[in-house]
C-alpha cells in the first residue's frame, strides 16, 4: 500500500505571483527602516531611531539595584572591619572561595577580628549566601561591579585591605556600638543618614556605575 | 613624440585609464563595499554593524574595517587541502575575479576629453577626443556577455579542484545557474539593442544623453527587470546564492582560507560594481545627465570640467546602484535550486522573448 500523499495548492495573488509588486513592498519596509536609522544616525538623533544597541565601553547599562556583584567588607564608626571572624560565610560558601584567619585584635576593643580574609574570585559563584549568612552586616555584594579580568590567576584573589576599601560605615547595631536603627533612620538621634556617609578607602576611580558612594543605601532592600 | 593618435599617446591614455578604473575607482568601490554590505543590512535591520575600525582617530564610521579585512586575510594561513588538484585549486580565484576586471574594459564613464582643448569651452564636434571609456568595441555589450559568462569557470573549478563534496555540489549549481541566467540575460538586454539601434555602450549613452524619457528604463521596462534579475543571479547572490548556499553547502570555496578567499569575496563585489555599471550605461543614462552638456555649451565652460562632473555623475549613479543590489540582497528571501531554475526557464526565458519580439514589432511598425 503507498503512503497517501496530500497535494497542499498553494494560491497565491496574481501580484504575489509576478513577484515584482511584493518584492517593491518588501524593499519598501527594507528602505523604511534604513532611511529612518541611517539619516536618525546621520544628524546625531540616535536615540529616536529603532536602534537599540549599547555601544558598551562607551554606554554602560546600569545593573539593577540588587545586583550581587563584587564582595565588599563593611566598617564599624570607627574605622575597623565589621567582621569578627565567624566563619559563617567561609561554611556556607558552596565554592570554598573565602578563607578567614582570625586572630585577636591588639589592643582589645574587639574580640576577635580576620587576620586574613580572602576571597577568590575567579572561583566565586556569585551565589551571595555570605552576605545573607553574615550576623554581623560585614560582607556585602552590593559594588554594583563585577570581577575585573586579570593576567594573573592570583590576581583575582582579593585580600582583607582591598574588599575593605570598598567598604562603608554599616548602621547597623553590633556589640552595643552604634545608633539604634530606628532612630538612625529617623535622624531624631545622633549619626547623620547613612547615605552620605563618605567611603573610607580611596575613591573607586571615575566610572559611576563601580562607585559605591553612589548609591544611597536607601534603595536596597 | 606624444602626438595625438601616436602609439605611444595611444598606450599611455589607456594605461591612465585602466589604473584609474580599475585600481581607482572599481578596486577601491568593491572594497568598500564589503565594509557597506555589513553597515547598510546593519541599518535596515535596527542594528549598528561594524563601526569600530580605526587608524588613530580616523574613523569615518567604521569604514576602515576592509582595510583590517584585508590584512586579516594576508596573514592568514594559505590552507591547501593535501588531495586539492594543486594547480587549479591556485588559479581558480584569479579565473572568478580576472572576468570580473576585464569587463570594466568597455563601460563609459566620462564625455569624451579634447586633447589640446580641454581648457576651451565645449564644443559639439571635437577632432580629437580621448574617449571616456577604456576600450570602444563595436561587439561592446557582447564582449561583456562574453568575458562575464567565463567567471562560472572560476567557481565551477573551484569546486572541482577543492576535492570537497559540498565544494562540488556548490561548483555544480554555479555552471547550471549561471548557464541558466546568462540565456535570459543576453535575451533581456536584446530588446534594449533594438530600440538604441547599437551594441556600442557609449553610442547608448549618448542616445540616452537628450531627455530623461530615452533612458533605457523607459524604453524597455520590462526589459530592466529581466535584465536586473538575470544580473543578480550571474553575481551568484541572494535571493540567487544557491552556489553559495550558506544556510546548506558552504559553497564551491568552502575549502579556501586567507587571501585566495578574499579574491573571491572582492571578485563578488567587483561584479556587482561593474554590473551596476553596465546597468547604468543601458537603462539609467550612464555618465549622462539630460540636458547637461546643452548647458556646458550655454556657458562656454571648459571641457575639462564637463569631463570631471560626468565621472562625477557617472561614480554616483553606479554608488547608488550598488547599494540598491545590496538592498535587495537583505531584503528577499533565496529560492531553492528547482524553483530557481523553473523561474529562469519557465517564467524569466519565455518574457524576454515576448519582450524582443514586442520590441521588434514596434521598431519595425513605428519606422
Amino acid at each position: 500500500m503507498t503512503i497517501g500523499v496530500k497535494v497542499v495548492s498553494r494560491p497565491g495573488s496574481f501580484s504575489q505571483q509576478l513577484y515584482v509588486p511584493a518584492i517593491a513592498m518588501g524593499m519598501g519596509v527594507t528602505f523604511r527602516h534604513f532611511a529612518k536609522n541611517f539619516f536618525g544616525n546621520l544628524v546625531g538623533l540616535r536615540k529616536k531611531t529603532d536602534i537599540q544597541t549599547i555601544e558598551y565601553p562607551e554606554e554602560k547599562k546600569p545593573y539593577p539595584a540588587r545586583h550581587r556583584g563584587l564582595h565588599r567588607l563593611m566598617l564599624r564608626e570607627d574605622g575597623q572591619t565589621r567582621c569578627v571572624a565567624c566563619m559563617m560565610c567561609p561554611t556556607v560558601c558552596p565554592a570554598h572561595c573565602i578563607t578567614i584567619v582570625p586572630e585577636q585584635a591588639p589592643d582589645g576593643t574587639i574580640e576577635k577580628r580576620p587576620r586574613l580574609f580572602e576571597i577568590d574570585e575567579l572561583r566565586c559563584v556569585v551565589c551571595g549566601l555570605c552576605a545573607e549568612a553574615c550576623p554581623c552586616d560585614a560582607i556585602r555584594m552590593d559594588t554594583l561591579d563585577h570581577a575585573k579580568p586579570v593576567t594573573r590567576r592570583v590576581d583575582a584573589i582579593l585580600d582583607r585591605e582591598e574588599l575593605l576599601s570598598r567598604g562603608i560605615t554599616s548602621s547597623a547595631t553590633q556589640g552595643g556600638v552604634g545608633g539604634f536603627w530606628r532612630e538612625t533612620v529617623k535622624g531624631e538621634n545622633q549619626a547623620p543618614p547613612e547615605a552620605v556617609v563618605q567611603p573610607v578607602g580611596p575613591p573607586s576611580g571615575p566610572t559611576p556605575v563601580s562607585s559605591p558612594s553612589t548609591v544611597p543605601e536607601k534603595t536596597l532592600p | 613624440m606624444l602626438d595625438y593618435g601616436s602609439t605611444l599617446f595611444t598606450v599611455i591614455v589607456a594605461l591612465i585609464k585602466i589604473l584609474a578604473l580599475l585600481l581607482g575607482f572599481a578596486m577601491g568601490w568593491a572594497s568598500i563595499l564589503t565594509w557597506m554590505e555589513r553597515r547598510q543590512s546593519a541599518m535596515m535591520q535596527d542594528r549598528l554593524g561594524p563601526n569600530r575600525a580605526n587608524i588613530g582617530p580616523f574613523k569615518a564610521w567604521g569604514i576602515t574595517h576592509f582595510l583590517a579585512d584585508a590584512l586579516k586575510f594576508m596573514v592568514k594561513e594559505d590552507f591547501v587541502p593535501p588531495k586539492a588538484h594543486k594547480f587549479l585549486f591556485m588559479w581558480a580565484p584569479v579565473m572568478a575575479m580576472a572576468p570580473a576586471l576585464i569587463v570594466g574594459a568597455i563601460i563609459p564613464f566620462s564625455a569624451p576629453l579634447c586633447w589640446g582643448h580641454a581648457l576651451e569651452g565645449q564644443s559639439p564636434v571635437c577632432g580629437t577626443p580621448i574617449l571616456g571609456q577604456i576600450a570602444r568595441l563595436d561587439t561592446g555589450v557582447l564582449f561583456y556577455f562574453a568575458v562575464a559568462s567565463l567567471s562560472v569557470f572560476g567557481a565551477t573549478l573551484a569546486g572541482w579542484a577543492s576535492h570537497n563534496k559540498w565544494a562540488m555540489m556548490g561548483g555544480l549549481r554555479a555552471s547550471s545557474q549561471m548557464m541558466s541566467y546568462e540565456v535570459t540575460m543576453g535575451m533581456a538586454v536584446l530588446g534594449a539593442f533594438l530600440s538604441f539601434g547599437t551594441l556600442e555602450p557609449g553610442a547608448m549613452v549618448v542616445s540616452q544623453a537628450h531627455s530623461l524619457w530615452d533612458w533605457g528604463i523607459f524604453r524597455q521596462p520590462l526589459g530592466f527587470i529581466l535584465f536586473l534579475t538575470a544580473a543578480i543571479a550571474e553575481t551568484k547572490r541572494t535571493p540567487f546564492d544557491i552556489p553559495e548556499g550558506e544556510p546548506e553547502i558552504i559553497g564551491y570555496f568552502v575549502e579556501y582560507s586567507g587571501l585566495r578567499f578574499g579574491m573571491f569575496f572582492l571578485g563578488e563585489f567587483l561584479e556587482i560594481v561593474f554590473s551596476s555599471a553596465l546597468i547604468i550605461t543601458i537603462f539609467f543614462g550612464g555618465w549622462s545627465l539630460p540636458g547637461l552638456e546643452q548647458v556646458f555649451i550655454d556657458h562656454n565652460i571648459p571641457n575639462l570640467v564637463l569631463v570631471l562632473v560626468t565621472v562625477g555623475i557617472w561614480s554616483i549613479k553606479v554608488m547608488l546602484f550598488s547599494s540598491f543590489q545590496l538592498a535587495i540582497r537583505w531584503s528577499l528571501p533565496r529560492f531553492r535550486s528547482d524553483q530557481l531554475m523553473q523561474l529562469g526557464w519557465q517564467r524569466l526565458l519565455p518574457i524576454s522573448i515576448a519582450n524582443v519580439v514586442g520590441t521588434a514589432a514596434w521598431t519595425l511598425f513605428k519606422g
